[in-house]
């Protein structure tokens, strides 16, 4: 009677279960956010914080709108992101392949390495006064400092990923005739795609943490001279609606690299 | 076999191997001679460290011998060539191609044209019972299924001499039977000389025309065992056990 039970299949989907299922599997993953957007509007509203320090949530969000509608939070996130972007680009156009080539050739590597971990352990913040000095307080230093500072780990991704391709691969495609070219193309490349990814993703948080403080200093444009500026005009909802917008920046550039490398990787891409 | 000139012969004369360990000279392989025919079946056994994989790595061309030379339908090895293909313990598919794409991957470095190199995979992965399993990622498939696409990848660039190092010591005694047979299968049916390294004495009596037993010692000169027993062959029969016996005996077992 027992093995019956057992083995008679469900046939029909319980809806209500499904449901509970869903509303578990939503409610652990956006459960603290909910909680913690429903205690900060509780709070400011009932003045258990400053209103003035923590504003309600809809009057952020309406300086939020006012600031898109008016288009002015639209030029300073252009400008952000143009720099944001070029300095990223920048690093991924020389970091890859330069990561790609060091790779490849371990004395190359050895000479460069020591050097390649102090730069690395230097923070680009400490250098940003000497790009100052040498570039102007322009554009440029303010891009280079991002880039600076995103190049580091895409360059040392790429090397980590090459070094890691598995010597018994390269040795099949060898043995089958393969030239050094197509052992690069065909094995190498694909294997490093994924540690490429770790640093890029990196490298996108590690830009936008330089933007702003790029921003702070020495701009009068860009969602991180807005974040200062309203501050110091005491324009506190317009402050966090910055605050907001770039962390949203962060997860949008961050989705498109998941959504990237999901496409180019296929085949590591577990069921889910 | 038929009595044509079969190509594949393989020639090994005064082969001598020393690796380096820790500063220390390691002679593995010392003055080893020997010739293989043409679509012979070939098995190398003997104890671990005794220098079988080194012995397959330089019929592939993937290790320079120090002393000695391997001649390959008379002409000597310089490197690794297209007339052999090396199966080897793990099927080291690329993880980022299909099965397709894997089993076709050795021809396709080789210039053949991608559609040809396709429709020529295609046949072996029908040979090795994965025809349902083209689209499927390495990721997707058993132990076993990995192994046969490694060897699928293997016959398709059709070479004259099939180098295996275990390439079943990894598989469940069950597969690991049946994979024998398909071996067997393949060998009669591509006319391919074989050269097995195993650790399975009953899988080198089955599959092998002769038995190479080397030993631990390079100095000891090795030994070839003739199988000399119909086909396919049947491990209950008495003179595969007797086989068995007397190359148990070869390593000082009873
Ligand atoms: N690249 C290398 N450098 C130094 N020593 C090596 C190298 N490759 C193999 N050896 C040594 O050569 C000897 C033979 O190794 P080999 O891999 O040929 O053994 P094997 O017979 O295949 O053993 P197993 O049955 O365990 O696979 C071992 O003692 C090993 O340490
Ligand atoms: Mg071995």
């Amino acid at each position: 009677m027992a093995i019956q039970t057992l083995d008679t299949p469900r046939t029909r989907p319980d809806p209500a279960r499904a449901l509970r299922d869903g509303a578990g599997r939503f409610l652990s993953r956006w459960g603290l956010v909910i909680g913690f957007v429903v205690l900060w509007q509780v709070a400011s509203t009932l003045g258990w914080v400053s209103p003035a320090v923590f504003p309600p949530l809809d009057r952020i969000a309406v300086a939020l709108w006012d600031g898109i509608a008016s288009g002015a939070l639209l030029d300073d996130i252009a400008i952000s992101l143009q720099r944001a972007g070029t300095a990223f680009v920048a690093a991924v156009v020389l970091g890859i392949p330069l990561g790609l080539l060091m790779g490849q050739l371990p004395a190359i590597e050895r000479a460069l390495d020591p050097l390649l971990q102090l730069f690395r352990q230097t923070s680009a913040l400490a250098l940003y006064p000497v790009f100052i000095l040498l570039l102007g307080l322009g554009e440029t230093s303010k891009v280079f400092v991002i880039f600076w500072a995103t190049l580091f780990p895409i360059l040392l991704a790429t090397i980590g990923g090459v070094k890691e391709v598995d010597r018994k691969l390269i040795e099949m495609a060898r043995s089958y005739g393969a030239t050094h070219l197509q052992v690069f193309r065909r094995v190498i490349l694909p294997a490093s795609v994924p540690a490429i990814f770790v640093g890029l993703r990196l490298s996108a948080t590690t830009a936008l943490l330089l933007l702003i403080a790029a921003e702070m200093i020495g701009a009068n444009k860009g969602v991180g001279f807005q974040v200062m500026n309203a501050q110091y005009n005491f324009q506190i909802p317009l402050m966090f609606a910055a605050i907001f917008l770039l962390a949203f920046l962060g997860l949008a550039a961050n989705a498109v690299l998941v959504a990237l490398q999901r496409r180019l990787c296929r085949w590591s891409v577990t069921d889910r | 076999m038929t009595a044509t000139a079969l190509r594949g012969e393989v020639a090994l004369r005064h082969i001598s191997k020393t690796f380096t360990l820790n500063g220390q000279p390691l002679p593995v392989l010392r003055n080893l001679s020997l010739d293989i025919r043409g679509g012979e079946s070939l098995a190398i056994v003997g104890p671990s460290g005794c220098g079988k994989t080194t012995l397959l790595r330089l019929l592939a061309g993937l290790e320079r011998a120090d002393g000695g030379q391997v001649l390959i339908d008379g002409r000597p090895v310089q490197g690794v060539g297209t007339e052999r293909a090396v199966i080897y313990q793990e099927p080291r598919l690329l993880p980022w191609l299909t099965v397709l794409e894997n089993v076709a991957f050795g021809l396709e470095v080789r210039g053949v044209p991608r559609s040809l190199a396709r429709d020529r995979a295609r046949r072996y992965i029908r040979l090795v019972g994965l025809s349902d399993f083209e689209g499927a990622w390495p990721r997707q498939l058993s132990g076993g299924m990995a192994q046969r696409v490694g060897i699928a990848r293997a016959l398709t660039v059709q070479p004259e001499i099939l180098l295996l190092d275990e390439p079943l010591g990894a598989l469940d005694a069950m597969t690991k039977l049946t994979m024998q047979e398909e071996l067997e299968r393949i060998w009669r049916e591509e006319n391919v000389t074989m050269i097995l390294v195993t650790h399975d004495l009953e899988e080198a009596i089955f599959l092998a025309d002769r038995v190479l037993v080397l030993s631990r010692d390079p100095g000891t000169v090795p030994r070839l065992i003739e199988v000399d027993m119909p086909r396919p062959r049947d491990r209950s029969e008495a003179g595969f056990v007797e086989m068995r016996r007397l190359l148990m005996a070869e390593f000082g077992l009873h």
